[in-house]
């Protein structure tokens, strides 16, 4: 299959190909930081993951609806207010989902399967009713747009570089939150241990609350992030949920370093591998040798060594 | 100081502390013997609010603590030493110690904590999973302690640690308690230390206190029989 190239469009495609694959690579790792947060560190299997994300996006459709019509001499920087939104409203429905929902089944983890599956149907639902079933886009300010040559040959499409940016700073943030942070800090002692994080004077409800809608937050971040590269639509969460799960899983739950390494490998076998092979194809390969590294390392790639 | 009145503890329908009562007074440390299933446990647990309570009163200087969340009787001034420990595993010794200090307005690990237990501060850095279980236990002491309580629980604190380290910790215990004016109750199975470390000696069975006496009146065979199988 390489036979049809020279070296240096072969060196092209990957560096192309590579970029995209950094592309996806951030979605996929935005996504997943909210996940390793929910399903890693707390233990909840959210399927409704993909809907707050869905959220995310529809709050930055709406945001720039709002500064097309009212405020264009701000639309250049609209999609950062527009990010700064998608967390607020998405971190707020997370706390109201937890404290209706969540909170009920900690230790009933299969249930909050269940449960979550059946609030993904209803967000389906609403966004339909109130969005309507067709896909909507976003229009970014021009600035975002096009695309910088770095030779004849090798493109680097802007919002690709701006998405990167962002997902850098979330993550680093991410991190020095849950580990330098006196909420951070709570947070991951509750995780590791509920009822003894209570005994030792945490309020262990209100940080599972915070825990939990924090996730959600960043989800919401992803979804705002997600319309620079693709269109929104009720049902457009659901393609982004399994790959998502896939990365949380394969990096090792409760490992953030996992999760960017093991949004990394995934997002970069699926992308080179999609220009030569089928789309199809290039997922079953990634599923394929998931599965394989799996059943070597059922921990993931990254977890921690102590004793329990 | 800590006045416990016909506390009731159960599981569903079966009942494991069954009216019990005792009175803490200020600076005093009682040790709380018995055999496996006797409720020992279950009467720490209740105490710091992990199992809650069927009904009875436990007042903490006049406060009515029953029927309070965990995190609540931290704040009211009871801290919790668990059986096994339960130390953050994954969490470094000085974040460890950190998350005691949630009921109070300090955000560093006072180095008075750390004079009382050097070890800590060497290994401050290190995860708390990564220490021995003699380390562990000190860590879990001093967690506690970081939420300056009023009453320390310790629930089997000598449960897997060698002979050498346990006669220390009767030391240290009362070293804190001299220092910091607090009270503390520790259940144990272990007779020695508990001569060693208490002002008063109390034996429960079946739920109830069966019997309750100053260390220096106790006569150790006696007692000895209410532990063997």
């Amino acid at each position: 299959m390489f036979a049809d190239y020279t070296w240096a469009e072969l060196g092209s495609i990957f560096a192309m190909q590579g970029f995209s694959g950094l592309i996806l690579f951030a979605v996929l790792l935005l996504m997943a930081l909210g996940l390793a947060i929910i399903f890693g560190q707390m233990g909840v299997i959210n399927m409704a993951h993909g809907e707050f994300m869905i959220l995310g996006a529809y709050i930055t459709y709406l945001t720039s609806n709002l500064f097309a019509d009212f405020l264009p001499s701000l639309f250049d920087i609209y999609f950062f207010i527009a990010m700064i939104f998608a967390f607020i409203g998405t971190f707020l429905l997370g706390m109201l989902v937890e404290w209706s929902l969540i909170r009920h089944l900690y230790k009933r983890p299969l249930d909050t399967l269940l449960a979550t599956w059946g609030l993904s149907l209803i967000l389906q639902q609403l966004y339909r009713t109130v969005f309507g079933p067709r896909e909507v886009g976003v229009s970014l300010p021009d600035w975002m747009m096009g695309s910088y040559a770095l030779t004849d040959t090798i493109e680097i499409p802007i919002n690709g570089i701006i998405v990167m940016v962002i997902t850098f700073v979330i993550t680093v943030g991410v991190f020095l939150f849950l580990q330098k942070s006196r909420k951070g800090k709570q947070a991951r002692a509750v995780v590791q241990n509920r009822a003894m994080a209570g005994a030792v004077g945490i309020n262990t409800a209100k940080v599972d609350r915070f825990t939990f809608a924090l996730g959600c937050g960043i989800a919401g971040i992803a979804g705002a992030t997600f319309t620079m590269i693709g269109s929104t639509g009720p049902t457009s969460g659901q393609l982004y949920i399994v790959d998502t799960f896939l990365v949380v899983v394969f990096g090792g739950a409760a490992s953030l370093l996992g999760t960017i390494a093991s949004a990394f490998s995934i997002a970069q076998a699926q992308s080179i591998m999609e220009f030569f092979l089928s789309g199809s194809m290039a997922k079953v390969l990634t599923l394929l040798a998931v599965i394989v590294i799996l059943m070597l390392r059922p921990q993931g790639l990254f977890s921690l060594k102590v004793r329990k | 100081m800590l006045e416990i009145k016909d506390l009731h503890v159960a599981y569903g329908e079966s009942e494991v502390v069954k009216g019990l009562n005792l009175s803490l007074k200020e600076n005093e440390i009682i040790a709380v013997l018995g055999r496996n299933g006797m409720g020992k446990t279950t009467l720490m647990k209740s105490l710091i609010g992990m199992i809650p309570t069927k009904s009875g009163s436990v007042q903490l200087k006049g406060k009515e603590l029953s029927g309070m969340k965990s995190h609540d009787r931290v704040a009211a001034g009871v801290g919790f030493v668990p059986q096994g420990r339960m130390i953050f595993s994954t969490m470094t010794v000085e974040e460890n110690i950190e998350t005691g200090l949630t009921t109070t307005k300090e955000s560093k690990v006072p180095e008075e904590l750390y004079n009382i237990f050097p070890i800590l501060r060497d290994f401050r850095k290190r995860r708390g999973g990564n220490l021995s279980g003699g380390q562990q236990q000190q860590l879990a002491i001093a967690r506690a302690l970081a939420s300056n309580p009023d009453v320390l629980l310790l629930d089997e604190p000598t449960e897997g640690i060698q002979p050498s380290i346990i006669k220390e910790m009767a030391h240290t215990l009362k070293e804190i308690r001299d220092s910091h004016g607090l009270s503390i109750i520790v259940s144990e199975q272990v007779l020695s230390f508990a001569l060693d470390v208490a002002d008063r000696i109390i034996v429960i069975e079946k739920g109830k206190i069966i019997h309750d006496q100053p260390k220096d009146e106790v006569d150790e065979e006696q007692i000895a029989k209410f532990l063997s199988v």
